[in-house]
């Protein structure tokens, strides 16, 4: 997959030996603008951070409002990333295996939530899913509420999640041999026995990268959430809010002590499974 | 591609699709009708009248204005970067590949945050910029940079496998037979890499178009002026107008889809040329 | 074939991108820097006043409005938002752009009549229709059983007259004992579950979001969300006292100078003061200041014995220093997230 390397090591910084120019050139443009983009303001970031000491950091991310916050941020997007890892799996599935009409339409469509601005989704979600709205009408003489809750944000996170677990698994479902679902047909194994024992382990690792593609988006999402959560301290506040309020107040360097922690969180987590994930890969060899 | 292998029996494969179909027409399907539905809730001539307010046209104007900048910023640096990764081989080059791949497991909010912390009056370069009447947050420069955080990663993360893929052996032949680094680029690389890059640009324009939680933190929120169509939204919303809020979100939902459709049809004409696209597009 | 295809879905791209449409005309503007509840009297002001200048001088102004909490508008005019003129919640937030930025002179509140606050306003109470909690005064709202919506008084200017307003009610009760205002204002806010930024987003909270009992809210805003939601939803509730609330409106003095905006800038604000000006007030539900005007108005505004922040708190800069600034008696009082 990767260029066909000689091995053959440059004068200097051990860059391969190749007729093609424009290395320095590149790299320097690329070092410069990464550097001025994207690396000094997250230096800045963590600088600012820096500001309140080690206790007024500690202090800032012990808080129970903070905390609390973490707890509906992360929780909320790891029950979505579930739930999204059941559907995304039949969508995908469905979209693989069967021919139906319309099949190329609703192909097209689960890439929605990357293309739709995440303001739009987030007040058409609030406005569906309230009291008076389409969903929303006909769940609450159940006595269930979806938008202002922390319902309303699984909602958010689920929408903003799908096409993560969708599009990891499809062309993994696409490539899936079918040799050994014949096998064990033949047999005499039920279809269940074939999906939990030789479907299902196969498609295990694109299943979890969807899932941490998704978690990761959902954690740090602002747009779509902030319309339809109740913004309830310590009942549906999410992460993201709590930087803008701290913004607000004009309390920088907490706000960054929250940010910095929320970067390294979410960065570790993404670790973790992609560690799972490797050695999901070698113990089932898919 | 897959072949209709073993269909299963008729009502099992039903209702999986049923269920499927169900699930899909709630979450993404109705959203979407509600859009629509909500912005002509009171008839054409309020639709038409939502367009034509002044602020409405800036906040238009405004968000094309930031994604023609950022857009062509984006493509241009991932062109380069792209090269340099996928055409070299040298040491640091996965964790360059990591920086580049950043802003896309950085919260929005974040992305914005951080240009306030550096050009803010009360930021690193602040009272510099001040000093010389240089504004950068809660003007447009800020919006700009805010969105290029954000959209960074698409057109460079669409490019690297591309090129890689294709490997050296034209260029360097090219090279071989007299031509400029120049001409390699414009004759050999770029007609092998123009639908990938089209696909790039377009999912960045997407994102730059739509991008809400960086803005929001850099806008200062004048309306009319710093407000660009998603947080035009926003205030319109907050300001009980619900109309208005859905007809602007009507224009994005059409972009939206206009971008599904392009996206779509770049998929099944050229996906040979695209390569790994599906792996890709699960990355933003 | 290939290349034809390209070009067209390359020409597709670019429309999408589209050519930014140039404004160029070059005409005088203005930025109004305000708070949250007068989104509608603003936009509506603003084009009462352009017809105004284009008859008085037969220039065209055009004038933007930026809204949000007004703590954290004054601290945005701060960090560098360009404003023309501010309008804002309290004086305070005014004091505070004058004293760290050197933008607007000390003197600001001298230049305009009525301590330059064109209009007043004063805080009620909103609850849901059929008042189901009954609630009929300050000493209901520290009943366990209720739940009070306010904004953030670091943020929001409303905020702080709701908080003074109930501070004041409590010295009233009791003598004058700051000890005991403190703790009932302390269980006042035991019963606040969450503090939007500014008075706009704590008003969808309360209607919107249906989350609390009572919202603590501008006169203004009280009205207007009756007007948006309709009656079967809401209604007011007058409480037995509350406070003045008055806010003020100033130009940005070097912001105005270095732009050429002075004049238009400084009419802007007196026209405020003029019959029209006091009509288009009042017609947004804000105390007009013209006794005429307010005299046509006399059944919209109920009538409260209202006490000022001067009488009752030895003015805003003392009020800032002493409740609102950082660990104040409002960080001491205030545990959220419980």
């Amino acid at each position: 997959m990767s260029i066909a390397a000689t091995e053959e090591r440059g004068s200097w910084g051990g860059r391969q030996h190749t007729a093609i120019p424009g290395f320095p050139l590149t790299l320097g443009i690329t070092l410069c603008y990464l550097t001025a983009i994207i690396l000094l303001p997250l230096a800045a970031l963590f600088l600012k951070s820096t500001g309140l000491g080690f206790g007024g950091f500690a202090r800032t991310l012990l808080d129970p409002r903070t905390i609390a916050a973490f707890r509906v941020s992360f929780g909320i997007a790891l029950a979505a990333a579930l739930i999204n890892a059941v559907f995304g799996l039949l969508v995908a599935w469905v979209l693989e295996r069967y021919r139906f009409p319309g099949r190329r339409l609703i192909d097209g469509l689960v890439d929605l939530p990357f293309a739709l601005p995440t303001a739009v989704a987030g007040i058409s979600l609030a406005t569906l899913y309230s009291d008076n709205g389409w969903i929303g009408g006909l769940l609450a003489p159940f006595g269930i509420d979806i938008a202002y809750t922390p319902n309303g944000i699984l909602v958010a996170l689920v929408f903003i999640g799908l096409p993560f677990v969708v599009r990891t698994v499809q062309p993994i479902i696409a490539d899936l041999e079918h040799e050994a679902e014949e096998a064990a047909r033949t047999l005499g194994a039920t279809r269940l026995q074939i999906f939990a024992r030789i479907v299902l382990p196969a498609l295990l690792p694109a299943v979890l990268t969807g899932m941490a593609l998704a978690f990761a988006r959902g954690v740090g999402e602002y747009g779509s959430v902030i319309f339809i959560a109740g913004n309830m301290p310590g009942l549906s506040e999410i992460v993201p809010l709590l930087i803008v309020i701290k913004l607000e107040q004009f309390d920088y360097a907490g706000a960054s002590a929250i940010g910095v922690a929320m970067l390294l969180l979410s960065f570790l987590i993404l670790l973790a499974i992609n560690f799972t994930q490797v050695w999901m890969r070698r113990r089932y060899g898919a | 591609m897959a072949p209709e292998h073993h269909p299963g029996t008729g009502a099992g494969r039903i209702v999986l699709i049923l269920l499927a179909g169900l699930f899909l027409v709630a979450f993404l399907l109705v959203p979407l009708a509600v859009v629509f539905s909500e912005a002509f809730a009171k008839g054409g001539a309020a639709y038409l009248d939502a367009l034509g307010q002044p602020d409405a046209r800036a906040a238009i104007g405004l968000t094309l204005l930031v994604a023609a900048i950022a857009v062509p910023l984006n493509t241009v640096f991932g062109l380069v970067a792209a090269w340099c990764i996928a055409k070299f081989e040298f040491p640091g080059k996965s964790l360059l590949t990591t920086v580049i791949d950043l802003p896309f497991s950085v919260s929005p909010v974040i992305s914005g945050m951080v240009y306030v912390l550096m050009f803010g009056l009360q930021g690193y370069f602040g009272p510099f910029l001040a000093a010389h009447g240089i504004k950068i947050v809660f003007a447009l420069p800020g919006l700009i940079l805010a969105t290029v955080f954000v959209t960074f990663p698409f057109v460079a993360r669409q490019l690297i496998p591309l090129m890689q893929q294709q490997g050296t052996g034209e260029e360097e032949a090219a090279i071989v037979l007299g031509a400029s680094g120049w001409q390699v680029f414009r004759r050999v690389t770029l007609p092998n890499i123009r639908w990938g890059l089209l696909y790039g640009v377009l999912l960045c324009n997407a994102r730059a178009m739509g991008e809400f939680g960086a803005v929001s933190v850099v806008s200062g929120h004048i309306r009319g002026l710093t407000d660009t169509m998603p947080l035009y939204i926003e205030a319109l919303y907050n300001g009980y107008d619900a109309v208005g809020a859905f007809t602007v979100a009507s224009l994005l939902a059409m972009l939206a889809l206009v971008t599904l459709v392009l996206k779509a049809f770049l998929e099944m004409n050229y996906r040979d040329d695209l390569t790994l696209a599906a792996a890709q597009v699960s990355r933003h | 074939m290939t290349s034809l295809r390209f070009r067209a879905v390359a020409l597709a791209l670019a429309l999408l991108l589209g050519v930014p449409a140039l404004a160029a005309a070059a005409e005088l503007s203005l930025l109004n820097v305000s708070y949250d509840p007068t989104r509608e009297l603003y936009a509506d002001y603003n084009k009462i006043f352009a017809a105004h200048w284009k008859a008085k001088t037969g220039d065209t102004v055009t004038i933007k409005a930026s809204h949000g909490g007004s703590g954290s508008q004054a601290r945005a005019v701060i960090d560098g938002l360009e404003a023309d003129v501010v309008t804002l919640a309290l004086a305070y937030d005014i004091d505070a752009i004058a004293s760290k930025s050197a933008l607007i002179a000390p003197d600001w509140q001298k230049r305009l009549p009525d301590n330059a606050t064109p209009y007043t306003s004063t805080i009620v109470f909103l609850v849901r229709k059929g008042n189901p909690k009954q609630i009929k005064d300050w000493n209901d709202l520290i009943r366990s059983d209720v739940k009070v919506i306010t904004p953030n008084p670091k943020t929001s200017g409303g905020a702080r007259w709701n908080y003074l307003a109930a501070w004041g009610y409590a010295l009233r009760q009791n003598g004058a004992d700051q000890a005991k205002a403190q703790e009932f204002v302390a269980k006042l806010y035991a019963n606040v579950p969450v503090l939007d930024s500014g008075a706009r987003g704590a008003t969808l909270t309360f209607v919107q979001r249906r989350q609390g009992d009572v919202l603590l809210a501008w006169e203004n805003e009280a009205f207007l969300s009756i007007d948006e939601f309709g009656k079967d939803k809401v209604e007011i509730v007058v409480p037995s006292v509350s406070i003045l609330a008055e806010p003020p409106v100033a130009v940005v003095d070097k912001t105005v100078d270095r732009r050429g905006t002075r004049g238009v800038a400084e009419e802007y604000l007196k026209y405020l003061y003029s019959p029209e000006g006091q009509e288009t007030v009042a017609r947004h539900y804000f105390r007009p200041r013209s006794s005429e005007v307010a005299a046509k108005y006399t059944e919209r505004f109920p009538q409260l014995p209202l006490f000022t922040i001067d009488e009752v708190f030895g003015g805003w800069t003392k009020a800032q220093q002493v409740h609102f600034s950082d660990g104040g008696v409002f960080d001491q009082i205030y545990k959220p997230g419980k």
